[in-house]
């Protein structure tokens, strides 16, 4: 388990304590329980946990301490010096009170192992054959409760086998800071509940199953699929978002039936999010299976040679008017092959990993400040900063882990959080955040004027919030996290880093997808080759087509086109991978291309808008199938292994490689080993990098009501298909406005609105009806889920936050 | 007396045993006068409670005692309208491969249900591997007078504890019709 740094320990901070007869030395403040363990003596215990609070709920650690008239729990008790400690191994009054322990734990419990989830890795079963008695003296009638009841869709209490240990109760309320689930009642009642209205849809709620040292807590979609011995667990990571947790994927008989979070004190500690969680069922469903040919407007099943000669047929057809959209999904590994694909095989540099909205402002930013950098700001960092201020980021719902670990920093080491957005989020409110409101696509102006702020501020104003998020930005450690989001309003990417230059600040560019960083890194943009070294620098060529055993003069000899939408209208032919149209502001032009002339590779795993369209599509592997890696937001790698495996599937850089050769060209075999070593020695640039941008903020006059919006963690995302509980526990979809604002339109709280988006010309686009909700927003805003069931703000509404909407009561309602 | 040479002693046992018993059974042409003991460890079987429905609950615990890892078992859930046993969880998948089994019986000795037994079947012979794989149906115990075929509804207003205590003794009126009714909703879609 993890054991979470404590406040910094010097030598002379030692005592000795006396445990079973040894004497050790030990930092002031340690409890008992951890030395022990450090000494290899294991003492029983279900309600302590490193990363939570103790409590001492369960009793099951009782110990005896010198000068003690009763045994003591070591879960809760701090060493002090020459304290004389005996745990069960040399003090008979502590084994009695811990049998006596268990076998009051076990009165009420139902023993029905057999068809509970946790038998065999259960903590009580285990404990109780090490701790306890063999036999139950207990006579009468056991406590019963009808079970198992939802605590949400996708939770299942059953409270009869609840030791009352109140780790689920604590998690959810000092972790996640969602205080849904209470002890309620007393006694032989006991029992963990959740208000009848409120149930617990907190997005870290599978957490609780995993430290629930019994198997009272089961999730809908594990409950009864197998035993622990069935499984074959395998380290992975996940690829839902750029937090990067640690995970271990168990599967069995080639399906994956669960996921846990993994221990990795850097980054996600022990916990992930539900999405991580529970969101795999895509693996299985849905699949491109073979290589598909379209011929005479229909697709046909073909052989893996007949495809790729027909793939690079078209390809080569187009010459080098290929342009090549790897979305944000892919590993490391296989960005980097998609852009050595791209600049030696295609001879093109219009290559874009951003499929979302984007600008050539966020590009410049990237390859000047993030591409090819060392790692950090780290979560680390996070603990150490005294301020640490968020622009265009929801972490709660982008980015989960960093909500998490800004929690625990404002718990523990007092880091203040600044929220620069456009809603006070509960999100924020968990972190213990300040927030600063600020309308979409102010946050340019307003990190302008932070930046050309004085010291002394008229109090009340915008231009004190510029100064407190200057002063913020100022304090030793301080880091600006902004989110991709930032990319469409323009000057905001220039306006920070101008920020940070200025404060000293660290800046954390927070991706949501999981494979944006990586891909990145590795080189899957315009203008910029592996490690960040850009495309027109001679030495950056020089080493790149060293590795890559070509003449530098073969590599594109000008940075190509970024955006999906400049690719896309000047391609001939493009390779697609991973590429979800309605993801993309730029759609309608990515569902011309498809129906048109343009000649269309996918490279895909499931069929999609795109695979309906494309000319030759050819099946890979999900990750779940292969090893790779990923980057998170802080620049770590984060490897994985192949969960499934004896599967014949293959990864995207072996496709690239087989359709290479068959173009006559070669980019090596496409296997991981060979391109993590090329990924090494290529390394990160250490020449000088384009400058950062300076785009100045669009003037804007006052434009009415304006949108905002951002991804729900639990949406219509692809990678969710397929798992309704799950689904069930999302939030509502619903539009937050100020209550100013919707009186200033005559709406109230709960009323069914339309949202219009204004086209040019004042021609409407599109328009989504949701119920309306009154929340701390930003004046004359209104935002939107930005993909959640019955609101699209890119397919339904045709917008994108920022921008200017209409609103109006729903006729109907 | 001379001692005879050995090569004749040697038929001394010979001719002692001409006068003993003879063990031999003759298999298979009088099979049914050797029936094997009544303990022999045999095929084994899922036993059913007096209802029809299934005993196993899809623990995995015989799977988990099993030395030989012959047994693969899937747990599910009941649903309602989709009855196999009582209580919550029942065997989805149950399947024993013959080509591993060494009928030890440690699988009898695990399950907590008694669901699993061992008849005296031994005649498990085959030329191919897959037939050797028995699944549930194979296993499943035959069924008698007053058990109606899963899935079904449980006795009314009975729940396991009652199935566990032995209280209930044959199908239900009530239970025929709900299985008939489930068995006309399954073909009809
Ligand atoms: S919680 Fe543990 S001891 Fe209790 S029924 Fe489940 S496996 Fe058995
Ligand atoms: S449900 Fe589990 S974690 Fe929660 S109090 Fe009960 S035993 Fe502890
Ligand atoms: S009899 Fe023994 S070997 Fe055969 S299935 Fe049972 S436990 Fe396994
Ligand atoms: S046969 Fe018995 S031990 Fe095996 S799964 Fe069924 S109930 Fe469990
Ligand atoms: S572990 Fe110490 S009281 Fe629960």
């Amino acid at each position: 388990m993890t054991i979470a740094p404590g406040p910094e320990q010097t030598q002379t901070d030692l005592v000795t304590v006396v445990v079973d007869d040894i004497s050790v030395r030990v930092p002031k403040g340690t409890l008992v329980i951890r030395v022990a363990e450090q000494m290899g003596v294991e003492i029983p215990r279900f309600c302590d946990h490193p990363l939570l609070d103790a409590v001492a709920a369960c009793r099951m650690c009782l110990i005896e301490i010198d000068g003690n008239p009763k045994p003591q729990p070591a879960c809760a008790i701090t060493v002090t010096d020459g304290m004389k400690v005996k745990t069960q191994r040399t003090s008979p009054v502590a084994e009695k009170a811990q049998e006596g322990v268990m076998e009051f734990l076990l009165l009420n419990h139902p023993l029905d192992c057999p068809i509970c989830d946790k038998g065999g890795e259960c903590p009580l079963q285990n404990q109780a054959m090490t701790a306890g008695r063999g036999e139950s003296r207990f006579e009468g009638k056991k406590r019963t409760f009808p079970k198992p009841i939802n605590i949400s869709a996708q939770i299942l209490l059953d409270r009869e086998r609840c030791v009352s240990c109140a780790r689920c109760t604590r998690f959810a309320d000092q972790i996640a800071g969602d205080p849904m689930l209470e002890l309620l009642e007393r006694g032989a009642q006991q029992q963990v509940g959740v208000a009848d209205d409120a149930p617990f849809d907190s997005y870290f709620s599978g957490n609780t199953i995993q430290i629930c040292p019994v198997g009272a807590l089961t999730s809908s979609l594990y409950r009864f699929r197998s035993r622990p011995f069935d499984l074959v667990s395998t380290p992975t990571t996940c690829e839902h978002c750029a937090s990067g947790c640690s995970l271990r994927t168990d599967v069995r008989r080639g399906e994956i039936t669960r996921r846990l979070a993994w221990d990795d004190p850097e980054v996600n500690e022990e916990w992930n999010c539900d999405k991580g969680r529970f969101a795999f069922k895509y693996t299985h469903d849905g699949r491109v299976k073979t290589p598909l040919i379209r011929e005479d407007g229909e697709l046909r099943p073909a052989s893996w040679p007949e495809a790729l000669d027909a793939a690079a047929r078209g390809l080569a057809a187009a010459g080098d008017r290929v342009g090549v959209l790897t979305g944000g999904r892919l590993t490391r590994e296989d960005a980097y092959s998609y852009a050595k694909f791209a600049r030696i095989v295609l001879g093109t540099d219009d290559i874009d990993f951003r499929s979302r909205p984007a600008s050539d402002e966020e590009a410049q930013f990237l390859a000047a400040a993030v591409a090819g950098r060392l790692l950090g700001p780290t979560y680390a960092d996070l603990d150490a900063a005294d301020n640490v201020v968020m622009v265009g980021l929801e972490p709660e719902d982008e980015s989960p882990i960093i909500m998490l670990r800004l929690r625990r920093a404002a718990r523990k080491a007092g880091t203040r959080v600044w929220g620069v957005s456009p809603v006070n989020t509960r999100g924020l409110a968990k972190v213990d955040g300040t927030w600063v409101p600020c309308r979409a696509g102010d946050e340019a102006a307003l990190l302008r004027s932070a930046l050309q702020s004085g010291d002394s501020p008229a109090d009340g104003s915008a231009e004190a919030a510029a100064v407190q998020i200057t002063r913020a930005l100022s304090t030793p450690g301080a880091v600006l996290l902004i989110g991709e989001r930032l990319a469409s309003v323009p000057g905001a990417l220039s306006a920070a880093w101008a920020l940070a230059e200025r404060t000293g600040a660290r800046v954390g560019w927070v991706p949501r997808r999981a494979g944006e960083r990586g891909a990145l890194d590795a080189g899957a943009l315009a203008g910029l080759l592996p490690g960040g070294r850009p495309l027109t620098d001679p030495t950056a060529r020089a080493e790149v087509a060293r590795v890559w055993g070509v003449e530098p003069d073969q590599l594109p000899r000008y940075a190509g086109r970024a955006g999906s939408g400049a690719i896309v209208e000047s391609a001939s032919a493009l390779v697609l991978a991973g590429i979800e149209p309605d993801d993309d502001p730029d759609r309608s032009a990515i569902l011309a291309a498809l129906g048109s002339e343009t000649f269309v590779v996918s490279i895909e795993t499931h069929h999609s808008a795109v695979t309906e369209l494309a000319d030759v599509i050819l099946p890979v592997a999900v990750d779940a199938e292969r090893a790779g890696s990923y980057t998170d937001w802080e620049g770590r790698v984060r490897p994985f292994g192949a969960a499934i495996t004896g599967v014949s599937t293959v990864t995207d850089s072996r496709v690239l490689a087989m359709l290479a050769d068959t173009m006559d060209r070669s980019i090596g075999r496409g296997d991981i080993g060979e391109l993590r070593s090329e990924l090494a020695a290529l390394g990160n640039w250490t020449g000088s990098r384009a400058a950062a941008p300076d785009a100045i903020p669009e003037t804007r006059v006052s434009d009415g009501l304006r949108l905002a919006s951002w991804r729900l963690l639990l949406d219509l995302g692809r990678l969710q298909d397929g798992e309704p509980h799950l689904a069930a526990t999302a939030r509502a979809t619903e539009a937050l406005m100020s209550p100013a604002t919707a009186a200033a339109y005559g709406l109230t709280d709960g009323a069914l609105v339309t949202v219009t988006a204004v086209g040019t010309g004042s021609r409407p686009r599109g328009s989504v009806c949701v119920a309306l909700r009154l929340d701390d927003v930003a004046h004359d805003t209104v935002w939107l889920p930005m993909n959640s069931p019955g609101c699209s703000v890119l397919v339904d509404l045709q917008s994108v936050p920022g921008e200017s909407v209409l609103i109006s009561l729903e006729a109907s309602a | 007396m001379p001692e005879l040479p050995p090569s004749v002693r040697g038929f001394g046992v010979t001719f002692k045993t001409i006068f003993k018993r003879v063990v031999t059974e003759q298999y298979p042409e009088q099979a049914d006068r050797f029936p094997p003991k009544p303990r022999f460890h045999g095929r084994h079987q899922l036993n059913r409670w007096a209802d029809g429905l299934e005993k196993c609950i899809g623990c995995e615990l015989c799977a988990w005692a099993c030395p030989a890892d012959a047994i693969l078992v899937e747990g599910a859930n009941n649903e309602d309208g989709d009855r196999h046993s009582p209580g919550e969880r029942y065997g989805r998948v149950y399947q024993i491969n013959y080509l591993r089994c060494i009928f030890c019986g440690l699988c009898i000795e695990a399950c907590p249900t008694r669901a699993l037994t061992m008849t005296n079947e031994f005649e498990l012979a085959d030329d191919n591997r897959v037939d050797l794989i028995f699944t549930k149906e194979d296993l499943l115990a035959p069924l008698l007078p007053g058990m109606v075929a899963p899935p079904h509804d449980m006795v009314a207003d009975f729940d396991e504890k009652d199935y566990y205590a032995g209280k209930v003794i044959g199908a239900t009126p009530e239970q025929q019709r709900s299985a008939i009714d489930d068995r006309v909703a399954k073909e009809g879609s």
